[in-house]
């Protein structure tokens, strides 16, 4: 244990108004906790730089799933076991669920929450490829107002958003229109549980008159953040899918795939793997087999 | 010892000794022990794996007046760990040999206000060429250990295998490696050390050997037996990985004491952990086999090498061990040996449950199953065909004179797993299944206690005691971290006294208090130790009845009874037996040929695998294991200690990769080392053979290791099986099976990035 | 400066407690050295192993993830609660009985994410267990003892639990 619990200061404002005022009054001066599965690993590491820290735990106007007409709306607070658990979403948008089933363990879904992984900005972060292929879009507050963008447009670079310095993530929306859909996700990590992704692909499409009405693809780890695989996309729009189509999809999705060598894995394995996780939704959606 | 008695508690699965302590959350692991005025110790540590120090520098921004600084000018004695060699020393002086190796140490009382004083300690180094590989340090361009970076070599000849080469109908050649493991025990290494000028010095932490660290501690600090006392702590977990590293953190500690003056604990956090203690020493074995045409064995040539890391510590020994084991349960006419430990600047390898078995058994079944497929023969007739029997002899001259029933074991195993319609089943499905599975199997043994005289020189002394208050007491320096020890040698008290179980406890582990029985290594533990303890409970009996007039039948009360007429008369109540040798057992440490181990634990294992050609992820979805272990004493422990292993062999093989980035490990944190969870084991089932051995502890033999020589091979093979490509290299991750598999798969269908037809095409399908 | 730390009110195994900490000090530590409860362990200080986890509001979390400022007005619970007035839990008994311990560091982790399990599942099944326990490392037993232990302790109504065993040392 490195960290000195001395050496850092944490407030708790206790209400979603007290810390966008903090967030105000010093802009990029604070650093957010909310169920600490980034921050106190950093800081038993001795690697938190973050001397000031504001705590989001606990603030029930952020932890919430609310139900509209036509979308979801989940407070950034809520935690994975909170998206497991909500039923309606479970049906609708399976692909949070079973993401949410994949972080950590049962002791890390309890506290770690879905704004805090999108926060966090890994590229290997487990619910991002499920957002992006769902069409999210992020909510953002202020003492200035507030703002919604596409998730799409949030990550900018490695571990970089579109945060302004005051700005907290208040919410995700999930338009409900993906339950036609069929839906793929599959992560391949070190071992079935606690492993953190080393590629994972997530997949939302539509077939019209045997083509590919709407297609969206998305990857953990194949780029320097979180990103669809528009190109990949692109090569499969309005197509058929025989062997031709799932090859140039494949070899579309190589050239566009930008994984890295790392501790946990190789590029050549990631870039592969994930060829073959395309192939695999793919063959899955030609032979309209059921949800995984 | 009638070994066919029917037993009162010897035999069934007494309850965990110290169960309820652990369950409760009461058992007091050293960093549960808090002291008053305690200060708390840290390791300056170098960060290149070679070179000299030039300068030692502390920033001035640090309070250096309120923080104990200890170097190897402090050291009052010899600055070395006695373990085989004294090579390694307590602290670096003037140079370093490896990454994290320690230079200074560092104590406060404040524990927040170390890691800030370790950062604030400037090394300049004048850094030196490093080598990190079993070739590098063969090439002799660097010399970083002696005159020639030979740790260790040994020679073992059996017949004359250049009789053969000429002659023989198939010549079978192959390369097998094994990578470092790190031992993952869930509690870090912790000391907690005291000295003062009148009683020398004291330690307590979390260790398997009191009396390894007590002979190093002695020569540090140059003070006489009876002023260094080291008593043992609970242990959460060792397999190794406490048998000697103990010895230098509890000098750190025990230094800091003495020069700060006030009592030190230092425990390490996972990270320092990971980077700085020993591991499984790596490996490297060529085999190079004559068989006849019926695939007889006619001769064995094989080539072993190690990586010793940067100080000898234990390689010898796992050296020995691994030449041992190497040529497996098979009787051959020919053998030849040759194996080296040489030195590199890698964190020093240790002990590791196994101790140089998994390295040799690993190469051995992979090579048997080479071999089967060079000569087209199944391999479980080549195996059937060349088992050792009762009235062979082993590699070393050794005759088999206890029964020997590997025939039995693998029949057994077969069934039990259904072998065949398994691998009948997987040949059809794999086709069509972009899942291929496999099975496949090891056979091997495992040499229980210490080589050849070792027991001879350890010369255990053992026994028990009886309190006033009415307590029975094993008196051994054996240890327990989870094996089992507490439990299993109370009831071999309990059973040859003729008490209770819960009559009897075990006293603390304090070479204060206990004699040396021996360090809590090398499987012996219970065979060993556990039939001094059998002599000595009746010789306690024996004694009670002939000096203190206990009947031949009695109750608790008049035992008790009889204790106390004993203490009145003799001042003590208590039984010691020192180890005697069985007889027969003779050993040429030169020639390395005679009686290696006095008895055998033998096993098989079968492995089914899966194989995901989508992620190249292999998993073990079944386990099997059969194991003849002479008298199994609580099978619910034995079967534990058996599940136990298997687990840590699928990790050996399939998991847990030690990453090396010049010298330092780089993934040293559990997040990216990777040992199976919960999730990720396979059902295993174990099933015991046992033939009493009649020299061990009630009959039984050693398995706390046995278990861990298997999987790995056992998995490699069922990965041929199921997808037809042979690997010779652990640990196996799907990046190397990719590697392997995918350039097949391009090659076969001539186009790169084309798919193979066997995982099958859909056409589109209209809506 | 240990009077600028707030103090931190919460109940732990039913008892309520005040304690004066940073607010980032760790839940674990605040158990282990402020409260002297060293039943929780810490084997990795990053979330991986479990063996510091304890239940808080009814969810299991692993108490070296958890700042002590988040815990305020909190319900806690940990290894040295789960036995009742002197008995062992009967997962606790299954345990023993069962050999579900080695070496007991990860035991005490171990048993909150069984208690947990089955709080939320009172007869779970094989995949569930195992899921239930994935965040708990276990080097000793390969965990075949622990999935048996809780099998034991869910697939029958348990007699009361014996008296705690006078088996220890």
């Amino acid at each position: 244990m490195r960290g000195n619990a001395e050496a850092h200061q944490l407030i708790a404002p206790g209400s979603l108004p007290a810390v966008l005022d903090v967030l105000a009054s010093a802009p990029g001066e604070w650093t957010l906790i909310a169920g600490g599965t980034e921050v106190m690993v950093a800081f038993a590491a001795g690697r938190l730089g973050a001397r000031k820290l504001v705590n989001l735990w606990g603030i029930p106007d952020l932890r919430f799933i609310k139900t509209t007409s036509n979308s979801f709306v989940i407070g950034a607070c809520t935690t994975f076991l909170d998206l497991r658990a909500h039923a309606d979403l479970a049906a609708e948008l399976p692909l949070i669920a079973r993401c949410a089933r994949w972080i950590g363990s049962i002791a890390n879904q309890s506290r770690a929450t879905i704004g805090g992984n999108l926060a966090n900005g890994s590229p290997a972060a487990d619910s991002s490829p499920a957002l992006l292929v769902y069409d999210a879009e992020i909510e953002l507050v202020s003492n200035r107002g507030s703002r919604r963008i596409p998730y799409s447009e949030f990550h900018i670079g490695y571990k970089q958003n579109a945060m302004a310095a005051d700005e907290l993530l208040y919410a995700i929306h999930l338009p409900r229109r993906f339950a036609n859909h069929r839906q793929y996700l599959r992560k391949v990590g070190t071992r079935r549980a606690m492993a953190i992704s080393k590629v994972a692909l997530a997949a939302t499409a539509l077939l019209k008159n045997s083509a590919v009405g709407e297609i969206r693809l998305a990857a953990a780890s194949l780029a320097p953040y979180p990103k669809r695989l528009l190109k990949t996309e692109t090569a499969l729009l309005a197509q058929p899918i025989n062997k031709e189509r799932i090859l140039d999809a494949s070899r579309a999705l190589r050239a566009e795939a930008q994984p890295i060598d790392d501790i946990r894995s190789t590029a050549a394995y990631r870039k592969h793997v994930a060829a073959n996780l395309l192939r695999e939704f793919l063959l899955e959606l030609s032979a309209e087999a059921p949800l995984r | 010892m009638n070994l066919t008695t029917k037993n009162r508690i010897v035999g069934s699965s007494a309850p965990r000794k110290e169960g309820a302590d652990k369950l409760l959350g009461r058992a007091r692991y050293i960093d549960d022990i808090q002291r008053e005025g305690m200060w708390f110790g840290s390791t300056v540590r170098s960060t290149i794996p070679r070179g000299l120090i030039r300068s030692i520098g502390f920033d001035r921004r640090i309070n250096w007046s309120e923080i104990t600084v200890v170097t190897a000018a402090d050291i009052p004695g010899e600055n070395h760990i006695q373990l085989i060699f004294a090579d390694q020393p307590c602290l670096a002086d003037g140079q370093v040999n490896h990454c994290d190796e320690a230079i200074l140490l560092i104590a406060h009382p404040d524990k927040h206000k170390l890691r800030d004083a370790i950062n604030a300690v400037h090394i300049e180094y004048e850094t030196l060429p490093p080598i990190f590989t079993i070739e590098e340090s063969e090439r002799q361009d660097q010399i970083v250990w002696g005159k020639d970076n030979l740790i260790k070599s040994f020679l073992l000849e059996k017949g004359d295998v250049n009789s053969v080469w000429e002659s023989a109908a198939h010549i079978v050649e192959g390369e097998y490696r094994t990578g470092a493991q790190e031992h993952l025990y869930i509690e870090n290494n912790g000391i907690i050390a005291e000295w003062s000028a009148e009683n020398g010095v004291t330690v307590w932490g979390s260790l398997q050997c009191p009396y390894y660290v007590h002979k190093t501690l002695i020569k540090v600090f140059d003070l006489p037996d009876d002023k260094v006392r080291v008593i043992q702590t609970e242990t959460g977990g060792a397999f190794g990985g406490k048998e000697d590293y103990p010895s230098t953190l509890a000098s750190h500690a025990a230094l800091l004491a003495m020069k700060s003056r006030h009592v030190v604990k230092m425990v390490y956090d996972r990270m320092e952990d990971l980077a700085a203690t020993t591991k499984r020493h790596p490996s490297r074995t060529r085999h190079r086999t004559a068989l006849d045409k019926d695939g007889k064995l006619l001769a064995m040539e094989i080539d072993l090498a190690t990586d010793g890391g940067a100080y000898a510590t234990l390689s010898s020994t796992v050296l020995s061990r691994a030449t041992l084991h190497a040529p497996g349960p098979y009787s051959c006419p020919n053998v030849r040996i040759s194996a080296k430990s040489w030195a590199t600047n890698n964190v020093p390898y240790g002990a590791f449950r196994g101790f140089g078995a998994p390295q040799t058994i690993f190469a051995l079944e992979r090579h048997m199953d080479e071999i089967a497929c060079a000569l087209g023969i199944d391999p479980l007739e080549l195996r059937r065909r060349n088992f050792l029997h009762i009235g062979d002899t082993t590699a070393t001259e050794q005759l088999m004179r206890e029964p020997l029933i590997m025939d039995q074991l693998l029949e057994r195993a077969l069934k039990e797993s259904d072998y065949h319609a398994r691998r009948a089943r997987f040949a059809r499905e794999n086709h069509t299944s972009a899942v291929k599975r496999g099975i496949g199997i090891a056979c091997f043994y495992h040499g229980s206690g210490f080589t050849g005289s070792g027991e001879r020189i350890l010369n255990s002394l053992a026994g028990v005691d009886v309190s006033p208050e009415g307590k029975v007491r094993v008196l051994v320096s054996n240890t327990e971290f989870g094996q089992g020890t507490n439990t299993v040698l109370t009831q071999i008290a309990a059973e040859a006294i003729g008490i209770d179980y819960d009559d009897i406890t075990m006293a603390t582990a304090d070479t204060g208090l206990v004699p040396n029985s021996g360090p809590t290594v090398a499987s012996r533990t219970v065979m060993v130790v556990g039939r001094l303890i059998e002599r000595a409970g009746l010789q306690l009996i024996a004694t009670l009845r002939e000096q203190a007039g206990l009947g031949n039948k009695f109750t608790r009360e008049e035992f008790f009874a009889a204790c106390e007429r004993l203490r009145a008369d003799k001042g003590e109540v208590v039984a010691l037996v020192r180890y005697e040798a069985p007889p027969g057992i003779f050993w040429d440490d030169d020639k390395y040929r005679g009686e290696a181990y006095p008895s055998y634990a033998w096993s098989v294992h079968i492995a089914q695998v899966a194989v995901d050609t989508v992620t190249f992820q292999a998993e073990v979805e079944e386990f099997w294991a059969v194991q003849e272990v002479g008298r199994v004493l609580n099978p619910v422990l034995a079967t534990g200690q058996i599940e136990g292993g298997i687990a840590q062999g699928i990790g050996y093989a399939l998991y847990e990769k030690v990453v090396m980035q010049n010298g330092h490990m780089a993934n040293n944190q559990m997040t990216n080392y990777i040992i199976p969870t919960a999730e990720d084991v396979p059902p295993i089932h174990v099933f015991f053979e046992e033939i009493p051995f009649k020299h061990g502890g009630y009959g039984a033999k050693g398995i706390g290791e046995l278990p861990h020589d298997g999987p790995a091979p056992a998995i490699v093979n069922a990965i041929k099986d199921a997808t037809g490509v042979s690997f010779h290299s652990i640990p196996l991750l799907p990046e190397d099976l990719f590697a392997q598999m995918a350039a097949r798969e391009s090659a076969e269908a001539g186009d790169p990035g084309n798919w193979p037809s066997s995982t099958g095409w859909k056409e589109s399908i209209a809506l | 400066m240990s009077e600028s730390w707030p103090t931190i009110h919460f109940i732990v195994n039913g008892k309520a407690c005040a304690v004066q900490a940073p607010p980032m000090k760790r839940l674990l530590d605040v158990l282990r050295e402020d409260l002297r409860l060293t039943g929780t362990k810490e084997g990795c200080g990053e979330g991986e192993c479990g063996s510091c986890s304890v239940r808080m509001n009814g969810e299991l979390v692993n108490s070296c993830l958890v700042p002590v400022l988040q815990v305020g007005g909190s319900d806690v619970q940990t290894v040295e609660g789960l036995a009742m007035s002197g008995k062992l839990h009967p997962l606790q008994q299954a345990f023993l009985n069962s050999g579900g311990a080695q070496c007991g560091i990860c035991t005490p982790g171990m048993l909150m994410a069984a208690a947990q399990l089955i709080d939320q599942n009172p007869h779970p099944n094989m995949a569930q267990i195992r899921e239930g326990l994935a965040g708990n490392l276990c080097r000793c037993t390969g965990f075949m003892r622990i999935f048996e232990s809780v099998l034991a302790a869910t697939t029958h109504t348990p007699d009361p639990a014996p008296e705690e065993s006078q088996h220890a040392r």
